[in-house]
């Protein structure tokens, strides 16, 4: 069990570098929904098997990041007919790199922070500020509205995952606060974009915000 | 050590000569020449004796008395500033040939101060004597680097030369006041712990660093190095910026056991150094501002080893210090040969050319074969391909590397050194298969190309005898490391070395056989290929365009195109101009691309930093009048203030 | 040490029948019959009876190319252990000495291209020594990481501890990382879809096959057969490093090894069938991707 969860942390560390290097905002979507998945299947293979209505919510909460979310975005994405390359402020290769400084910045604060582990590997934590990084990232580094979006998904899949490493008794607690919240912003997010679309015809960030200085 | 000592005085005579008004001038390169030869034999018999020596010359200084030395660490050098000192004299006679004679003189008179400053500085057991051998040092070589100074922009790169060695002596100073505090500058005395060793590292790094050209103060080699003449900037290269390195050396034998920190710092510097070396190096279409940059890789790649010796040493790990430090010093002693090969082989280039612009070159190889073939050695050899010197040399880097990420000493140093020194090696061949590739291969592709004849016997023989030095140093790289351990032992802890050596001795007798192997396989291959093929037709024909039949030299590849992907990606950090003239209209006409790599160094942080303090200095300039009267004044208020101050 | 001998004799023997698996493989999944599995021999042997056509621009460096190209690869064949079958030659450090040797493989092949002053070789050249760069980092990097986890410095060595229990399969993610990372490294190295395309007739996408349009003869066969052991080298480290298959008996080793790489050219193949070629700006960022798994390696065996 502690191999295949060691395993799941990797892959959810390889998932982010696949939103990092990604030009496609399906695969953006893609990723976001598989990372969800992952990070639902990694409580439920700690060393002991939870109580059934932790595992009843998680099965929840994955549900709705993993395809609720997901198919409301892509929905965002058809309704808008937005063009599928991502437009990047920072190139695809230099993104991979920050990530990896991301990465080795995460591995050397999670040896710093000391937190009580609770057996869950050594890269848990590093893996959880990285996937919180990332968001934060794609947040910054992307021009698109929706990418915004994906990025704060990917943002909270990493406190979601703070929680269930360190509030393991509770985790529910945390991770319902979190879930409203994000469920509300993407709602929010997903009816202002697709209002942004129809006065502007895009929903480019940049240009928004450069519209009224140029006309 | 008497012998060196007949070494300065041949050299002291030579330069006089030299100086002399009289036709004496002839003697100055067979000055040079025999006395470095009688230096490379003394530090040579050191070096396998390990024998320690000092001698104190009745001459009276300041401070100190005068103390020479001569210990392995010392040896060493000597050995390299013999080696290519007497090379470069051989060869400087025949690059300098034809020209004004009463120019040439005076340049030999340099020649053998530089040479006799540089023995001195390695010699000198005294920090007086070693801050002045290294004033000498400077100032001869800055005179040796403005030989040509009638040529626009020579004297501009002597300048910064010139300002950016006395930036770094000026570090010396502080760092010798700081370690001879109890009054003596004797190295037997010199010590520093603690904070202030720290703070001596951090001077020494800085000061030696200039010299050395770690990465931001690399700036003055790309400007110096191309406009010397090419045996001068074979020297500098090859041997001065190393000395840089050996005081870097000895300051650390001052210092007690280093803190971890100091490996660090120099493991990073090393990468940084050496990734922006050779990047630069990269983009550069002048074939000596290339090999400059070069140089600044491959002092990135000494910085490298030594930072892991250090760690090394830190963490008490036998095998990471003394792989680390024996690396640092075979570095040193393999990039000397291979680099002032390369530098010999560009000034050959442009004495048959009279360009080492790369796109006006090309197919150099069929009309100058013999030092195409060594200048390919060189190039195989700097680009650490096995069966030459400088892998074998990259090899104990990385040895000491995969050591210290699997005993988990330093992991992270040691992932730094592997993947850094694994992407220089990349781009280095790179590099260097674009310097021999665009210069030497192909078609010729200017008339000055064509024309290109051989150089005279002697330079082609000392080219050929470093080559052949490459070649045998790479196969015998156990008995390089046998020459230099007890260099490297000086900088070790005394009970660290014997096991790890032996360790270091296995893996590199196998690699010599590997390499004897890997000769013999290709000779015999090429003897099969000769055989199949002579009793069959063989054409000589066109290149085959792809369909296209009238192919110009103008069409190849050029140095520009072969790098464009590379620039294109570190395009952040090169920022390489690109002045295009592209073609339009339906008959388009002479359509240009020019590409210009400034050093973004010298661009973003000196000339900005250059430009505050013009500003700055500008409030002083009501103080200068350009009065005589005036300047008079300030000396007397000066003299009374001070006479006050005394007696007040 | 008979049974080096034997992987030595059967990777000469048998690296050219890599070529024909993997094009037999893209044959049955285009729904053609392909040539056959010999194919690269019979042209092999074509290209030995044949004389030569040399560039009038070339010099001796073009000649001697392939010569020095065959003998590196050779070299790094000697190195090459098969899973637990060790290398003739094993000693600690081997493992960069079969990089470097692969890396002057490498430098001749790109100087013979320059030497021919055709700008298409040129191209060739110039991208071949970009992509490189970019692979050897993830190749040795990986290779740290496994030599950080085994603690061992040879590649006979970390393939029979890779093996042999010395990492619980899979337990450990690092062989996993590795391999994918060094898969790409092959791919890459070996002229392989998405980076390069053999097959492709336009010369301007070309990477390697660009690289040696003006061999011809002797010279063509060395590079062929050279270009084919390379593949067998990387694919003999891939395995070695990946399949957890020890048995006590080292002739099973050796033939399970043998499979090992068939199946690998089978895989390759597959590859091949269902990805099209990256463009080549995407190229080195699939190689930076390698760098970052087996970064993580390393980070993995860090601890």
């Amino acid at each position: 069990m502690q191999a295949v969860r060691e395993i799941l942390v990797i892959v959810l560390i390889l998932l982010n570098f696949r939103l990092l290097g990604t030009s496609r905002l399906g695969a953006c979507v893609q990723t976001v929904a598989l990372q969800a998945v992952v990070i639902g299947l990694l409580p439920l293979l700690g060393p002991r098997l939870p109580a059934p209505w932790v595992i009843a919510m998680v099965a929840a909460a994955t549900l709705v990041k993993a395809v609720v979310l997901p198919a409301l975005v892509r929905r965002a994405l058809r309704e808008t007919g937005v063009v599928r390359e991502l437009e990047p402020l920072m190139g695809y290769t230099l993104s991979i790199l920050t990530g990896t400084g991301l990465l080795v910045l995460c591995y050397l604060a999670g040896r710093q922070l000391q937190l009580p582990q609770g057996g869950a590997g050594q890269l848990l934590i590093p893996a959880t500020l990285f996937t919180m990084l990332t968001g934060l990232f794609l947040i910054v580094a992307r021009r698109k509205a929706i990418t915004q979006v994906l990025g704060f998904l990917v943002l909270e899949n990493g406190i979601y995952l703070f929680g269930v490493a360190f509030a393991v008794h509770e985790p529910w607690l945390v991770q319902t606060g979190v879930l409203l919240d994000v469920f509300a912003a993407v709602f929010v997010m997903g009816i202002t974009i697709y209002q942004i679309n129809r006065e502007f015809d895009h929903i480019d960030t940049d240009r928004l915000s450069t519209q009224g200085l140029k006309r | 050590m008497t012998l060196l000592l007949i070494c300065l005085a041949l050299l002291l005579a030579g330069a006089a000569a030299c100086a002399l008004p009289l036709r004496s001038g002839v003697i100055g390169p067979y000055a040079a020449t025999g006395a470095a030869v009688l230096a490379s034999v003394a530090g040579f018999t050191t070096l396998i004796t390990g024998a320690m020596q000092t001698v104190t010359l009745p001459v009276h200084l300041p401070f100190d008395t005068l103390r020479l030395g001569l210990d392995p660490l010392s040896a060493l050098f000597v050995l390299l500033i013999g080696v290519i000192g007497a090379l470069a004299a051989v060869y400087g006679r025949g690059y300098l040939a034809g020209q004004d004679r009463r120019k040439t003189a005076l340049s030999w008179c340099w020649y053998n101060l530089l040479v006799a400053a540089m023995l001195l500085v390695v010699l000198a057991r005294t920090g007086f004597i070693f801050l002045v051998a290294w004033e000498v040092m400077s100032l001869a070589s800055f005179f040796l680097v403005v030989h040509d100074h009638e040529k626009s922009g020579v004297l501009r790169a002597g300048w910064i030369y010139l300002i950016a060695t006395h930036l770094g002596t000026a570090f010396l100073l502080v760092m010798f006041l700081l370690l001879g505090r109890d009054g003596s500058l004797d190295f037997a005395h010199l010590a520093a712990a603690g904070v202030s060793a720290s703070l001596v590292f951090a001077l020494a790094l800085v000061g030696f660093g200039t010299k050395a050209g770690f990465v931001p103060l690399h700036v003055w080699l790309p400007e110096a190095h191309p406009v010397a003449p090419s045996h001068v900037s074979a020297l500098m290269s090859g041997v001065m910026i190393k000395i840089g390195l050996y005081g870097l050396l000895r300051v650390l034998t001052f210092l007690g056991p280093p803190p971890a920190g100091w490996g660090w710092t120099l493991v990073s510097i090393g990468a940084v150094t050496g990734l922006t070396g050779v990047l630069f190096a990269l983009a550069q279409h002048d074939l000596k501002r290339l090999l400059a940059y070069s140089s600044v890789e491959n002092v990135g790649i000494i910085a490298l080893a030594l930072g892991m010796g250090l760690l090394g040493i830190a963490a008490g790990d036998p095998v990471v210090s003394t792989l680390g430090i024996c690396a640092a010093l075979l570095h040193v002693v393999n990039h000397a040969l291979f680099k002032s090969l390369l530098f010999f082989g560009a000034g050959a280039v442009i004495h048959a050319t009279g360009t080492d612009r790369m796109d006006r070159l090309g197919g150099l190889l069929r009309l100058m074969p013999r030092t195409g073939t060594a200048f390919l050695v060189g190039a195989a050899a700097i680009s650490a391909l096995p069966p030459l010197n400088g892998f074998i040399s990259e090899f104990l880097v990385y040895a000491a590397a995969f050591k210290a990420v699997s005993a988990g000493t330093h992991p992270w140093s040691g992932l730094v050194a592997v993947a850094g020194l694994a992407l220089i090696g990349g781009l280095a061949a790179a590099c260097f298969a674009k310097a021999f590739g665009i210069v030497f291969l192909g078609a010729p592709r200017s008339a000055a190309a064509v024309q290109a004849h051989e150089a005279s016997l002697s330079m082609n023989g000392v080219m050929v005898l470093l080559a052949v030095l490459c070649v045998m140093t790479g196969l015998g790289g156990l008995w390089m490391v046998r020459w230099v351990a007890p260099a490297a032992s000086q900088l070790l802890p005394p009970d660290m070395t014997t096991d790890a050596l032996q360790t270091l001795f296995d893996m590199l007798g196998r690699i010599g056989y590997a390499a004897l192997a890997l000769i013999a396989c290709a000779a015999g291959l090429y003897g099969l290929r000769t055989a199949l093929l002579r009793r069959r037709e063989v054409r000589q024909d066109e290149t085959w365009g792809c369909g296209y039949v009238a192919p110009t030299a103008r069409m190849q590849y050029s140095a520009s195109s072969f790098v464009q992907p590379i620039g294109v990606m570190f395009a952040a950090l090169l920022r390489t101009r690109h002045y295009l003239h592209a073609p339009h209209g339906l008959f388009p006409t002479g359509a240009r691309l020019h590409t210009d790599t400034p050093d973004v160094f010298v661009q973003s942080l000196f000339a900005p930093a250059l430009r505050v303090l013009v500003r700055l200095a500008a409030a002083f300039r009501d103080l200068q009048q350009g009065r005589t009267h005036q300047c008079i004044l300030y000396i007397v208020a000066t003299l009374l203030l001070l006479l006050i101050w005394h007696l007040g | 040490m008979r049974y080096a001998l034997l992987h030595i004799l059967f990777a000469l023997a048998f690296a050219p029948l890599l070529a024909g698996v993997i094009n037999r493989v893209k044959a049955f999944f285009g729904g053609r019959r392909g040539p056959s599995l010999l194919q690269l021999y019979y042209d092999l042997f074509k290209l030995l009876r044949k004389g030569a056509v040399y560039s009038r621009t070339t010099s001796w460096v073009f000649r001697a190319g392939p010569c020095i190209a065959l003998a590196a690869v050779l070299l790094a064949l000697v190195l090459t252990p098969l899973g637990t079958t060790p290398a003739l030659l094993a000693f600690p450090g081997d493992l960069l000495l079969v990089v470097y040797a692969l890396g002057l493989m490498r430098f001749v092949t790109v100087l013979a291209a320059l030497d021919t002053g055709s700008a298409f070789e040129g191209m060739g050249a110039s991208r071949e020594v970009q992509f490189s760069a970019l692979a050897e980092v993830a190749l040795l990097v990986g290779l740290l990481a496994v030599a950080a986890r085994v603690e061992a410095f040879s590649l006979s060595v970390l393939a029979r501890q890779a093996w042999s229990g010395g990492m619980a399969w899979p337990s450990d993610a690092i062989l996993l990382l590795v391999a994918a990372a060094l898969l790409v490294v092959l791919l890459a190295e070996n002229a392989r879809l998405p980076f390069d395309d053999p097959n492709t007739h336009l010369e301007l996408t070309m990477i390697h096959e660009v690289m040696i349009l003006d061999h011809g003869g002797v010279d063509l066969a060395m590079i062929e057969y050279a270009s084919a052991l390379k593949l067998w080298v990387m694919g003999a480290i891939l395995v070695s490093l990946a399949l957890p298959l020890p048995t006590a008996q080292p002739m099973l080793n050796l033939v399970a090894g043998l499979g090992a790489i068939m199946v690998l050219a089978l895989l390759i193949g597959v590859i091949e069938s269902v990805m099209a070629r990256l463009r080549l700006v995407r190229v080195p960022q699939l190689l930076v991707t390698a760098g970052i798994l087996s970064f993580l390696a390393v980070m993995v065996a860090m601890r």
